[in-house]
């Protein structure tokens, strides 16, 4: 399990890079959405973990058609699949891999861009926890996602509609935690994100792994 | 089990419903003029005039796209568990069903919302969610249409529509944060809060409603059995 979560990690940081380009993504809609609703900073505090939020999502789902469908196409993942490993692990494996290159590093990133949005700085700490409390659901359930539409051509197009609504939860506790202290409000928004992203973190392997099972089984 | 499975047999299914089918017609039929006349002869509210008769379409609306999704990720269940082939052609029939009601629910919500809220459409957790189980109901027919073989289709629709099921009380309950919507109002703790002069023409309504997908639902399901009838006869006759 280790060395494939380590390979993934090679190859997403090798190949294609995909973790800067989701960066530079998540960069770029953060930037449009000023010269969009215009640089009136108190506006822009108000809607920053919103857009941040979903700019995130956006920048995450780019780059989860490439989770299962390299290894899928060139046959890695037959190879895999007859591994004594099992479909389940290799699946929270992708997942790891697939958070450590991309939802990590746009929880890194975010301070910088809530500092742009004039956000004070306990709203920014609590931004990029609620960022590194949430994007590990956004991989697990993009993962399921992605294993459906494995043999789907064009499923790129579908994986959007498909991960969407099942992100809205996340998108909603993970804006309202920031939102809850520009407020000054206790925070409850943050711990329903965590029971959120625990759970689809611990169950999106399964599914995923079925999809998967589904998939090679044609 | 034994007994679930005997009327889960294709051929089963046909002579039982061509047998319940006029009945549940009639009853659907009755049910839906009966809670119109209902509906219309009930009173003017005293805060909301005639539009609170929006009420008996709205609200069965929203409850059978709800019930609808529930049937769905049941037979999604049945289908992944059991691999009853019955199982996929429910869950199949069910999706467009559910999308049309909840756009229906949607529509005189909006038209009700106009009058009183001020606006055609509130970002409000309810209706947010509301509008993603529509998408939720999109995506799964989007993935059944997008995959060819028959069976692989039906399984990965399934796992998306247990995995939506779910999230959906997440999504439900994100209500109870902050919304413009009233809150629950008929299956409460204490008794409902609704004046029974509208409670009864809504139930009737209700009941309308949940027959008419029903009826709807079973008559999809038979047109889908026929369908794969027709094709695998059209299918044998090529290879003869």
């Amino acid at each position: 399990m280790i060395p494939l979560f380590l390979r993934d990690i090679r190859l997403a940081s090798r190949a294609g890079g995909s973790a800067a380009l989701a960066l530079a993504f998540f960069a770029a809609v953060a930037t449009l959405v000023p010269l969009g609703v215009g640089a009136d900073l108190r506006l822009l505090a108000r809607i920053a973990a919103g857009v941040l939020w979903v700019a995130a999502v956006l920048a995450a789902l780019l780059s989860l058609d490439r989770l299962f469908q390299a290894d899928f196409d060139d046959g890695s993942l037959d190879l895999l699949a007859l591994s004594p490993l099992s479909l389940e692990s290799i699946a929270a494996a992708k997942i790891a891999a697939h958070w450590l290159t991309t939802g990590l590093p746009l929880t890194l990133l975010s301070p910088l861009l809530g500092l742009m949005f004039g956000l004070p700085p306990r709203a920014i700490a609590v931004l990029g926890l609620s960022l590194l409390v949430g994007t590990p659901s956004v991989s697990a359930l993009g993962a399921i996602g992605a294993a459906l539409t494995l043999a789907v051509r064009r499923g790129g197009l579908i994986l959007p509609l498909l991960v969407l609504p099942l992100l809205s939860p996340a998108v909603i506790f993970g804006a309202g935690a920031v939102q809850a202290v520009l407020d000054g409000l206790s925070n409850g928004a943050l711990l329903f994100l965590a029971a959120f992203s625990v759970a689809a973190t611990l169950l999106s392997p399964f599914a995923a792994a079925a999809a998967v099972r589904l998939n090679l089984a044609g | 089990m034994a007994s679930l499975f005997a009327y889960a047999n294709p051929k089963r299914f046909m002579d039982l419903s061509a047998a319940v089918l006029p009945w549940l017609v009639a009853a659907t039929v009755a049910a839906l003029f009966a809670g119109l006349v209902l509906g219309f002869a009930s009173p003017p509210d005293y805060q909301q005039g005639d539009t609170v008769k929006l009420m008996y379409l709205h609200v069965p609306a929203a409850w059978t796209a709800m019930m609808a999704y529930g049937l769905l990720a049941l037979a999604s269940l049945f289908s992944l568990v059991w691999r009853h082939p019955l199982a996929d052609v429910a869950a199949k029939a069910a999706a467009p069903l559910g999308a049309t009601f909840t756009l229906l629910g949607l529509v005189t919500g909006s038209l009700w919302g106009r009058p009183m809220w001020g606006a055609w459409w509130v970002w409000d957790a309810r209706l947010t969610s509301f509008l993603l189980l529509l998408f939720l109901y999109l995506g799964y027919m989007a993935l059944w249409n997008a995959i060819e073989d028959e069976v692989r289709a039906a399984r990965a629709a399934a796992i998306l529509a247990l995995v939506g099921a779910v999230n959906l009380p997440v999504i439900e309950f994100s209500v109870n944060w902050h919304t413009l919507h009233q809150g629950e109002s008929i299956f409460r703790a204490g008794g409902p809060t609704i004046a029974s002069v509208f409670l009864w023409p809504l139930f009737v309504s209700m009941a309308g409603y949940t027959l008419l997908f029903f009826t709807l639902w079973t008559i999809r399901i038979r047109t889908e059995i026929l369908e794969r009838r027709i094709r695998s006869l059209l299918l044998g006759g090529a290879a003869a």
